[in-house]
């Protein structure tokens, strides 16, 4: 990778000013950053991703966002590899929103996308470098050596007997010029990198001390809930609020453009004044939608096809000449992201500014909206990003949904309050994955190979209505695992297109986005094509992949494990799968039994190249994390709507798998020098069409519709 | 006015008898490391003890708990000693670590009443918490390992 690589964005980098004895490596024009001025407890602007006190403390300053992937370690640990710091001194921050924490490839500030690592690998390794030089040259004047002769270790910069702590020097430093090349540690050299540190938030969350945007209090702040709209666009008709008002603790109720938002001391009192508001409201056309007539539309569209996002050769004529055509359609359900911490936003205003404390994966477009409702600027709105009690693509809208309802309250009542959204809200409040459904036509030659494949999906677009809507119709991340997949690509005639519909829910990302089901087609179709061509499942897609070295790392060191061709123990299944999402390539064998057709995933085993895995340990808990939520995808994951309403509510009926049907989870990772990939989703793919395969080794029955537990299995042995 | 004892401190509270202790010890004393995650005891974020045992406080009326013994994450041990809290961090078990106060609440009952667990005693006194990050595998080990601690003499 970039072995003895020297500083690439060398231009961008120069030392902040520095007051009061601290450092600061910037890389943009410095300006105000707030949180990091309270917390130096100077007067000091540094937009800066590292900060060094006299204390010898090192504040390591996140662009991206902690929602349990585990960045407030990774980043760290980069930084401080090429710094030489004391790990044991590191402590770590949230930014506050400002350009210079803009995201290196997609322009904007987001944490999303698996990209948290690959994005930042060469910024941070150049923000600790460069720091460590300065020291160096100010401890080599200060001990009077040369700087040729200092070496660092640990926060010290050391001469022979000689040694200066970094904090000591970080004054000096920061008066140096930025030097302009800098060479970055070798991999041979590494200690953390590749190797991996324990998380750094774990402590403040085994304690109760981990601060989430739902703990933000502070004194005059109040609670506020609101009563949405039970009809996906739906609007408040009229509203009486007198009962609510009469309840014990309610101060305000107050017409958002979203609701009514009923503001009480606590959240219980908020909670029963909304029971007993009474709203008229108007439906609006949402009334009509059900899941039935949806899918209904869905398929008859499938049939047809869509808007080309892949074709190669003639569809026709291959499907004509084949000598078997497999026929397939599946069904995809909303699906809820159902964060543990439902979402929330607290708002403080006053005359001229306004600060806010959430959990959100993007805070510049947060920001904006909210001075946009407010007619303040954004630099007049504060943003304080705080533990994410998961996201999962929940929090990163696109209309800063539930910040702007907090900031509407908020501007509406003008109290300072904490939006709260019950479970419940957030079940039936949207930003759902989307349906979809799919139709396949695929046909295979006389030796059982893939010779023509007609692909039509159907279903809303993520992008439709944002910045990035596609010019051209075709929402990639509603065909991406297909349109650009390695199996479509070796098959001579393929036309992929998509019908890209039209509906009052409104749809999100969601982890892994369309690969949770994409990857779920691709991989029960190959399975069964396999199976149609009288050939063994991982030895077919094999020959399907030859072009894709790193598919079949993936799928080997997965299969090797696993022991994909020894004989399972009576009422034991496997399945396989291997699909590559957001730069990473993942597979996984699951082991199921089925008894008295309850299914039970008893094991998975994982292997993934996603190049080099800076903190392997991490990349693991990702692919255990990525594999229960692929199960809870799998087996239960499933809203319906009837009359433009969710049916589903909370956990009792929105399902998620729980500690006894977590199976054991063996991960491996490829030792792979190929270009670095995402951990934070990818995962998710594989899991449901391995278990989905197992599930076929066990019965004989494909499952077409998701969530599994629809279908009643029986095992055919 | 209703008398609470929460990790052997007393406090008054204002609170309406109904008023779920969630919510009081949330709102009214400040003590957060007790989560909201559905409100129908369904998902065990707010898992706290009253009188030893693991209780859902989202739906447990405060005037049960009055004079009750409660303790709270906050409680749990002294200076984040406790041997699962010690086996946590050993294995990295939290992720975003939104539901690991109640799942460690509902761990450190299991451990008391079982020093010795196994699997399927760890999924039967488990399996009422949730973790949307999946961490269930490492708090799997965490247990099995806070066990052994214990066993050690790392009890707090």
């Amino acid at each position: 990778m970039n072995d003895q690589k020297t500083v690439s964005r060398r231009n961008f980098l120069k030392a902040g000013a520095v007051l009061s004895g601290g450092l600061l490596i910037s890389f943009t024009i410095p300006h105000a950053n707030r949180l990091l001025a309270q917390d130096a407890a100077t007067s000091f602007a540094p937009n800066a991703f590292l900060q060094i006190g006299t204390d010898n403390t090192i504040t390591v300053i996140l662009s991206h966002v902690e929602m349990g992937q585990g960045i407030w370690t990774t980043l760290p640990m980069i930084i401080a590899e090429e710094l030489d710091a004391d790990w044991d001194k590191i402590k770590v921050m949230h930014s506050g929103v400002d350009k210079a924490y803009n995201h290196t490839v997609f322009g904007i500030q987001i944490t999303g996308g698996s990209s948290s690592t690959w994005s930042e690998f060469d910024r941070y390794r150049n923000a600790g470098a460069t720091a460590r030089v300065m020291l160096t040259q100010a401890a080599a004047k200060r001990m009077g050596v040369t700087v040729e002769s200092c070496t660092t270790k640990n926060g010290y910069v050391i001469a022979g007997d000689k040694k200066i702590s970094y904090g000591e020097v970080a004054g000096d430093a920061s008066a140096l010029p930025a030097p302009q090349n800098v060479a970055l540690r070798p991999p041979a050299q590494w200690k953390l990198i590749g190797k991996g540190a324990k998380r750094l938030d774990a402590s403040v969350k085994t304690n109760g001390q981990a601060r989430f945007g739902i703990d933000t209090q502070f004194p005059g702040m109040l609670t506020a809930v609101v009563a949405h709209a039970p009809v996906f666009g739906g609007k408040v008709k009229s509203f009486d609020a007198s009962k609510a008002k009469a309840v014990p603790g309610v101060r305000e109720v107050v017409e958002i453009p979203t609701g009514v938002a009923i503001i009480a001391d606590h959240f219980w009192a908020a909670s029963q004044g909304r029971k007993a508001l009474q709203v008229i409201w108007d439906d609006g056309p949402g009334i009509n939608l059900n899941t039935k007539t949806q899918v209904d539309a869905y398929q008859k569209l499938a049939h047809t096809d869509g808007l080309k996002a892949a074709k190669k050769g003639d569809v026709d004529q291959g499907l004509a000449k084949a000598s078997k055509v497999l026929k397939a359609e599946y069904v995809f359900p909303y699906l809820a992201h159902a964060p543990m911490e439902p979402m929330n936003c607290t708002v403080k205003l006053s005359d001229r500014k306004c600060e806010i404390w959430t959990g959100t994966q993007l805070p510049g477009l947060d920001q904006a909206m909210a001075a946009r409702i407010l007619g303040m600027k954004p630099e007049q709105v504060t943003m304080n990003v705080v533990f994410l009690g998961g996201g999962f693509g929940r929090r990163a809208t696109m209309t800063a949904d539930f910040v702007s309802e907090a900031v509407h309250i908020a501007k509406a009542s003008g109290k300072s309050v904490k939006m709260i959204w019950t479970r419940e809200d957030d079940m039936k409040g949207g930003y759902y994955r989307p349906m979809f459904v799919h139709r396949i036509n695929a046909g295979l030659d006389a030796a059982g190979m893939p010779v023509a494949w007609r692909h039509n999906i159907a279903g809303q677009s993520i992008m439709a209505g944002t910045p990035f809507e596609p010019k051209d119709g075709v929402d990639s991340t509603s065909v991406e695992g297909i349109a650009d997949s390695p199996y479509m690509e070796s098959v001579p005639n393929h036309f992929v297109g998509l019908h890209t519909t039209k509906e009052v829910v409104p749809v999100l990302w969601f982890r892994s986005v369309g690969h949770t089901h994409t990857a779920y087609v691709m991989e029960t179709m190959i399975d069964s094509l396999a199976h149609a061509a009288g050939q063994d499942p991982v030895a077919y897609r094999r020959k399907l992949l030859q072009k894709s070295p790193r598919h079949i790392a993936a799928l080997d060191l997965a299969t090797q494990k696993a022991g994909w061709d020894k004989e399972l123990p009576k009422g034991r299944y496997k399945g396989v799968a291997v699909h590559e999402a957001f730069g990473s390539y993942v597979a996984q064998v699951a082991e199921i039994s089925i008894d008295n057709g309850k299914l039970r995933v008893h094991k998975v085993t994982c292997a993934i190249d996603c190049g080099l895995a800076v903190n392997p340990d991490g990349v693991k808990a990702q692919m255990e994390s990525g594999i229960i939520f692929g199960i809870t995808m799998a087996l239960y994951g499933e809203l319906t709507i009837e009359k433009g309403q969710v049916q589903q509510s909370n956990f009792y009926d929105y399902r998620m798998a729980r500690m006894n049907e977590a199976p054991e989870i063996d991960v491996y990772i490829v030792d792979s020098t190929g270009k670095m990939g995402g951990a934070g989703e990818c995962a998710v793919p594989p899991t449901a069409p391995a278990i989905a395969n197992a599930v076929f080794a066990a019965t004989g029955k494909r499952i077409y519709n998701l969530p599994i537990m629809n279908t009643p299995l029986n095992h055919i042995s | 006015m209703i008398t609470l004892k929460v990790n052997d401190k007393s406090y008054q509270v204002d609170a309406s008898p109904d008023m779920p202790l969630l919510w009081v010890l949330r709102d009214l004393l400040g003590l957060t490391g007790t989560k909201f995650g559905c409100g129908v005891a369904q998902c065990g974020a707010c898992t706290v003890h009253l009188n030893g045992e693991a209780v859902r406080s989202c739906v447990t009326k405060v005037s049960r708990a009055q004079g009750q013994n409660i303790v709270t994450i906050e409680g749990l041990s002294l200076n984040n000693d406790h041997p699962l809290q010690k086996a946590w961090a050993e294995f990295d078990v939290p992720q975003c670590g939104y539901c690991q106060s109640g799942q460690l609440m509902s761990a450190a009952v299991l451990l008391r009443e079982n020093p010795n667990p196994t699997d399927q005693d760890i999924d039967d006194a488990m399996s009422g918490n949730i973790c949307r990050c999946g961490t269930y595998p490492r708090i799997r080990q965490a247990i099995h390992k806070a066990a052994e601690m214990q066993k050690e003499g790392g009890k707090s």
